[in-house]
C-alpha cells in the first residue's frame, strides 16, 4: 500500500517526482526560462555598452567602460535573481488554475512535495540563468580578484536569496487568480528593487529622502555584500543585514505559501 | 473481519460559503460495488459533496467514512483509497499522456517496470495508445477525460468519484464514458457519480439521490423514484402562439414552452382522461396540431421533487 513507505522517504520520493516534472515543464517549453534568462543579460549590455562609459564616470574612482562592468555585475546577479522570481509566480499559479494540484490533494502524496519542486526546480533554472549571466559577462571583460572562498561565500549567497525570493514567489502565485496576474505579481521585487538600489549607480548619489530606503533594502546589501566579495570594495554592515533580509524573506514566503496552500479550496 | 462497511457513508454534510448554504444536512449510504448517482442542476451542491468526500473541501458540519476510513480522522488513508475525476480533478496540460500517467504511477511508488506495465495498459485499454506521445493539451475533450480516468485508475481506487464525467462530451464520447464506467464497476469499484442528465443515471446508477439547494429531495432506486410521479404527461403542440396561450388559461395546469408551442399536461394518457382533455379543448375551439403521451421519466420525478413552480401544479392532480 501507498501508505506504508516510511514518511522522510515518501517526502522525499515525490518531492524529486514533482522536482522532474517541473523540470520537463522547462524543457518542453523553454520559451520562458530562455526569456528570463536572456532579459539580465540584454540589459548588462545595455548598461555595459551604451551608459557603461558615463555611468562609469559617475561612480567615481576614474571609471571607464571596464570599471563600470566590474560594478555593475554583481548587482546584474541580483536582477537576475529577481527576474527569476516571475516564472515561478506563473508555474505556481498556473497549477492551480489547471486543478491539477486539486488532483494532487485527493491523492495520498506529500503534500509538501507539491511546492517543494516548484521552489527546488525554480533554483535551479535560476542558478542556470545565473551560470549564464557570469559567463558573458567574462566574455566581456568581467575579471573579479576574488579567491575561491570568496567566490564560494557570493555563490552561497546568491543561492540562498534566490531560494528566499522563490519561497517568496510561489505565495505570489499562490494568491494570484490569472497567470497573467502571477507574472505581474513579482514586478516590484524583479524591476522596482534593483533600480532603487546600488544595482547600478551608488547610493551616494541619490537624494537623501530616496537613499535612506535604497542604503537598507535588501537588493542594495545584498549588492554590496557580492560586490565586496568579487571586487573588494567595503562591505561593511551589509553582510549581516544580507544574511536577515535572505533569511527573513525566505521565512516569511515559506510561512505564507504554506497558509495559502492549506487554506481551503475557495 | 468484520463485515464490510459501506463505501461511503455520510450524515449531516453541511458547508457554507460565508452567507450562502450550499449543503444543508446531507445523509448518503453508498455499498460496495454500486453506483450511486447524485442528480441535480447547477449549483444544488453536488460538486461541494464530492469535494468534502474526496478530502479537498472542510466540512462544517456532519461525518462521514470512505472506504471504511473517517474523512476528519484519517484523510490521508481515504486519499489512498480514492480516485477523483472531474470537474475540477484534471491532466497535466503540458505533457504528454504516457508523462502524464508515468508521473501517476511515480506518485503511487510503483516500480519502473510495474508502473511502465500499468501505464501501458490503461492507455491501450482507454484507446490512448496513439496519443501517448503527444501533449495532453491537443487532446479532445473525450480523450481528455479519458485519459483523466485512466490517471485516475494507476491507484486501484476502491471508490471513484466522477463529477459529471460527461458535461460537454459529444454523443460518441458520452456512451464511451458510459461504457466505461460500467466496467469499472464490473471490476468491483464503488463509484458515486454526480450528474445533470437524468438519462446518465438512470442509465448507470443502482441508486440515485436528487439534490436540489444543498438538500436531498428524494432518493431510491429509478424505478422508485418514478413510482413518486403517479401518472406521465401529455404533451399537446399548437401551431399559433395564440392557440397555445388560449389552452393553457383553459386547462390552468402543465407545463408551458412558448418557444416551442408545446403544453405539458399531467395525466397518465388512459382513453379515458385523453377524451376529457379533448373534449374540454374541442368545447373552445382550440386547435391543436399534435398529441403524444409520456410515460413518466426521471424528468417527471426531478421537476416533481425539485423546488419549482411546477411542481404545485403537478401535485394538484
Amino acid at each position: 500500500m501507498t501508505t506504508a513507505a516510511p514518511p522522510a522517504a515518501a517526502h522525499l520520493r515525490d518531492s524529486l517526482t514533482m522536482l522532474r516534472r517541473n523540470l520537463l515543464h522547462a524543457r518542453r517549453y523553454p520559451s520562458m526560462t530562455l526569456q528570463v534568462a536572456l532579459i539580465p543579460v540584454f540589459l548588462l549590455l545595455l548598461f555595459v555598452y551604451v551608459f557603461g562609459s558615463a555611468l562609469g564616470t559617475g561612480i567615481g574612482q576614474g571609471g571607464d567602460r571596464t570599471a563600470y562592468l566590474s560594478y555593475l555585475v554583481p548587482g546584474m546577479l541580483l536582477m537576475t535573481a529577481g527576474v527569476g522570481a516571475v516564472p515561478t509566480a506563473v508555474a505556481v499559479c498556473m497549477d492551480r488554475t489547471e486543478g491539477i494540484v486539486a488532483r494532487f490533494r485527493t491523492m495520498a502524496i506529500s503534500r509538501a512535495s507539491i511546492l517543494v519542486g516548484h521552489v527546488v526546480g525554480s533554483v535551479i533554472q535560476t542558478v542556470f540563468t545565473l551560470v549564464l549571466l557570469i559567463t558573458v559577462a567574462f566574455a566581456i571583460g568581467f575579471r573579479p580578484d576574488a579567491s575561491p572562498l570568496e567566490w564560494l561565500a557570493a555563490c552561497g549567497l546568491l543561492v540562498l536569496f534566490v531560494f528566499a525570493l522563490t519561497w517568496l514567489s510561489v505565495a505570489l502565485g499562490l494568491i494570484s487568480r490569472t497567470p497573467e496576474g502571477a507574472s505581474n505579481a513579482p514586478m516590484p521585487i524583479s524591476f522596482l528593487l534593483p533600480f532603487v538600489s546600488s544595482t547600478f549607480v551608488p547610493v551616494g548619489s541619490m537624494p537623501s529622502w530616496i537613499r535612506w530606503f535604497a542604503e537598507y533594502q535588501p537588493f542594495t546589501t545584498i549588492v554590496e555584500t557580492v560586490r565586496g566579495l568579487l571586487t573588494g570594495t567595503g562591505i561593511g554592515d551589509n553582510a549581516w543585514m544580507a544574511l536577515a533580509w535572505c533569511v527573513g524573506i525566505a521565512f516569511l514566503g515559506f510561512v505564507w505559501s504554506l497558509r495559502l496552500f492549506d487554506r481551503e479550496s475557495r | 473481519m468484520n463485515p464490510a462497511p459501506p463505501a461511503i457513508e455520510a450524515t449531516g454534510l453541511s458547508k457554507a460559503y460565508g452567507d450562502k448554504v450550499v449543503l444543508d444536512g446531507i445523509d448518503l449510504r453508498v455499498p460496495r460495488g454500486t453506483v450511486f448517482s447524485l442528480l441535480g442542476p447547477n449549483g444544488a451542491g453536488k460538486t461541494t459533496t464530492v469535494q468534502i468526500l474526496s478530502t479537498l473541501v472542510r466540512a462544517d458540519g456532519g461525518t462521514a467514512r470512505v472506504a471504511g476510513h473517517d474523512l476528519a480522522a484519517a484523510p490521508q488513508s481515504v486519499r489512498a483509497a480514492i480516485g477523483v475525476t472531474g470537474q475540477f480533478s484534471a491532466v497535466d496540460n503540458l505533457i504528454t499522456g504516457e508523462e502524464n500517467m508515468a508521473l501517476m504511477a511515480d506518485l503511487h511508488h510503483l516500480a519502473r517496470s510495474e508502473g511502465r506495465r500499468v501505464t501501458a495498459d490503461l492507455l491501450e485499454r482507454f484507446d490512448l495508445t496513439g496519443a501517448a506521445r503527444k501533449p495532453a493539451s491537443t487532446y479532445s475533450g473525450g480523450m481528455r477525460r479519458r485519459l483523466d480516468i485512466a490517471m485516475t485508475l494507476v491507484g486501484s481506487p476502491e471508490v471513484i468519484f466522477l463529477d459529471e464525467p460527461t458535461t460537454g462530451l459529444d454523443p460518441r464520447s458520452r456512451h464511451t464514458m458510459w461504457q466505461i464506467i460500467r466496467d469499472l464497476v464490473a471490476d468491483g469499484v464503488t463509484v458515486l457519480l454526480t450528474t445533470q442528465y437524468l438519462e446518465e443515471a438512470d442509465q448507470l446508477a443502482d441508486r440515485i439521490a436528487v439534490l436540489s439547494g444543498g438538500r436531498i429531495v428524494a432518493e431510491g432506486t429509478a424505478d422508485e423514484l418514478k413510482r413518486l410521479v403517479p401518472g406521465g404527461h401529455v404533451r399537446l403542440r399548437f401551431l399559433d402562439p395564440a392557440e397555445l396561450a388560449r389552452a393553457a388559461e383553459l386547462l390552468d395546469v402543465g407545463v408551458r414552452d412558448d418557444e416551442a408551442l408545446t403544453l405539458q399536461v399531467p395525466g397518465d394518457g388512459s382513453v379515458h382522461t385523453l377524451r376529457a382533455l379533448l373534449d374540454v379543448l374541442d368545447g373552445a375551439r382550440v386547435a391543436v396540431d399534435s398529441l403524444t403521451i409520456h410515460t413518466p421519466d426521471l424528468d417527471d420525478v426531478f421537476f416533481a421533487v425539485t423546488d419549482r413552480p411546477e411542481r404545485e401544479k403537478v401535485r394538484s392532480r
